[in-house]
């Protein structure tokens, strides 16, 4: 069924196939993005409650969402690294960690900012925010791991592990830390039967949510050509591409 | 348009510092992490290609040598 | 059968490295006398701090204890040997837990009369605790060995083993701790010891087969 997937696990072919992706996603990613932050930036109405503050939800929602979603994309590529034993993926793993890092500070941060004149306080101890931070420090763990070992191989490997190991406890720690402080806003967008925010925008929302997406796709095509040419760096067709 | 001028676009209702200062570290984060992803890419080719050319001048100087 | 074995070798090894245990253990009292030191001896302040003091106490001499569990055996192939033997590792993973916990999580549910006393908790809170510390210290073990396997062969331990496995400890900090709350309050907290009881079997499912990957990719 996956047999079409096969050329893809061999590093030349998709050295080749994110160097072909790679303009068109990062083009798309950053017009989306000031697309999207321009319209809700300025061409929107403000909150009756929130005034113009609202507007920090154009870039802290999307890079909450998709804070989950690099963990998500990072523990499949774990999982397959480890169950079928594909380098790449292993690759992959170390290549996403980074930006899901930095999406997680971008939510934490912007987090803050909107928190200090809602809440009156830079941080306060909402669940989904230490959540967010919790996600954050399973981000570093993964870095940090891979970068003890001297073996690069094996640094892959176990990173790969802890990202397997952090997604089973993710769902664990974030219902634990929903249970130990239910005071927190209710759920903006998942409601799409009755949504609570007004349609004029959410347009520009979404935009940016695809926007933060394919520049997770971007980075990780990115960072994954320069994976694999430093793993298979003693290969003739990376000695053949680089040095002729 | 929202805003009647661009000094209220600014200052955001009274806001301004903090959406500034949200956008403005988000602005920063990301470029900076294309820009890293970008310059790493870069010095590996770079370094590899160096160290590709030293090790083929090497050789040349081996069988001349021979 | 196997298991035994490898228990009995681990008990032999624990008799001899007394400081590998007994450290920890006086780690563990000498932090919680620290507090009363640091936030004064008034007994309703130490009454409210204290489920969340023991627990963080605990959490972090388990994770000293952590450091070195599987860092000798891998020194002298003892784990490349047993890689090697073709045979399950997890009988050798299952007696490792089970020492971890013997000379960690047992001693500290021994202490918590004492713990109780240096605190001024009541019958109540000490009750709790004790049930907290039965159901929540085998899983500090076996996420413990878990932490302790994927970092076997890394250059640089120490502070990494920290990042990876406290994270992993804040659902077991955040319900055992409301259980002892909750008892001090004089409110049932059966729901919390359930909950930690469903984490331990979820844990003791998933983890040895964690812990026995982790040991063949750090020595392949």
């Amino acid at each position: 069924m996956f047999k079409w997937l096969d050329p893809y696990a061999k590093s030349e072919t998709l050295y080749h196939f994110c160097g072909k992706l790679l303009p068109y996603l990062m083009v798309s990613a950053l017009a989306l993005l000031l697309l999207g932050n321009i319209w809700g930036l300025a061409f929107t109405p403000a909150d009756y409650q929130q005034g113009d503050s609202y507007r920090i939800i154009h870039i802290h929602v999307p890079s909450a969402i998709m804070s989950m979603g690099a963990y998500a994309a990072m523990a499949s590529a774990a999982f397959v690294a480890l169950v079928w034993q594909i380098k790449v993926a292993h690759w992959a793993v170390l290549a996403i960690a980074p930006i899901g890092a930095i999406y997680t500070a971008i939510a934490l941060i912007t987090g803050m900012a909107w928190g200090k004149p809602m809440w009156g306080a830079w941080w306060v101890w909402d669940a989904r925010l230490t959540s967010e931070l919790i996600l954050l420090f399973l981000y570093l763990g993964v870095i940090a791991l891979n970068g003890a070992f001297s073996d690069r191989q094996v640094g892959a490997k176990v990173s790969s592990l802890l990202a397997l190991i952090g997604v089973i406890n993710l769902p664990i720690i974030h219902f634990s830390v929903e249970w130990w402080n239910t005071l927190h806003q209710g759920a903006t967008i998942t409601k799409f039967a009755k949504p609570s925010i007004d349609p004029s925008m959410l347009w520009p929302l979404l935009i940016s949510i695809l926007a933060f997406a394919v520049l997770l796709m971007a980075l990780t095509c990115l960072r994954l050509r320069t994976a694999i040419l430093v793993n298979e760096q003693h290969r003739p067709w990376v000695r053949k591409l680089v040095g002729g | 348009m929202h805003f009647q001028s661009f000094s209220e676009f600014l200052a955001m209702g009274g806001y301004g510092f903090f959406v500034w200062l949200s956008f403005g570290a988000t602005y920063l984060l990301l470029s900076g992490l294309i820009a890293a992803s970008v310059y790493q890419h870069k010095q590996f080719k770079q370094q590899l290609k160096a160290t590709i050319a030293r090790e083929q001048r090497v050789k040349q100087y081996q069988e001349q040598q021979v | 059968m196997v298991s035994l074995v490898f228990l009995q070798r681990e008990l032999r090894l624990l008799a001899r490295q007394k400081a590998d245990w007994l450290n920890p253990i006086l780690f563990f009292i000498i932090v919680l006398s620290l507090f009363p030191l640091g936030v004064g001896p008034e007994p309703n302040m130490l009454r409210i701090i204290a489920p969340g003091v023991i627990w963080i106490a605990a959490l972090l001499s388990v994770l000293l204890a952590a450091e070195r569990l599987f860092k000798d055996d891998y020194r002298n192939g003892v784990i490349e040997q047993l890689v090697a033997g073709r045979q399950s590792l997890l009988p050798f993973v299952l007696a490792k837990t089970f020492a971890n916990w013997l000379s960690t999580g047992l001693p500290l549910l021994v202490l918590s009369p004492v713990v109780a006393l240096l605190l001024g908790l009541g019958q109540a809170e000490l009750g709790a605790m004790a049930l907290t510390l039965l159901l929540g210290t085998p899983l500090l073990s076996l996420l413990s060995v878990l932490g302790s396997a994927l970092t076997m062969a890394a250059d640089k331990g120490g502070i990494l083993l920290a990042l990876l496995i406290l994270p992993l400890y804040i659902p077991l900090l955040i319900f055992a701790s409301s259980a002892i709350e909750a008892a001090s309050m004089g409110l049932g907290y059966q729901g919390q010891l359930a909950i930690l009881l469903a984490m331990l079997l979820l844990a003791l499912a998933l983890v040895p087969m964690a812990v026995t990957s982790a040991l063949r990719i750090n020595v392949s």
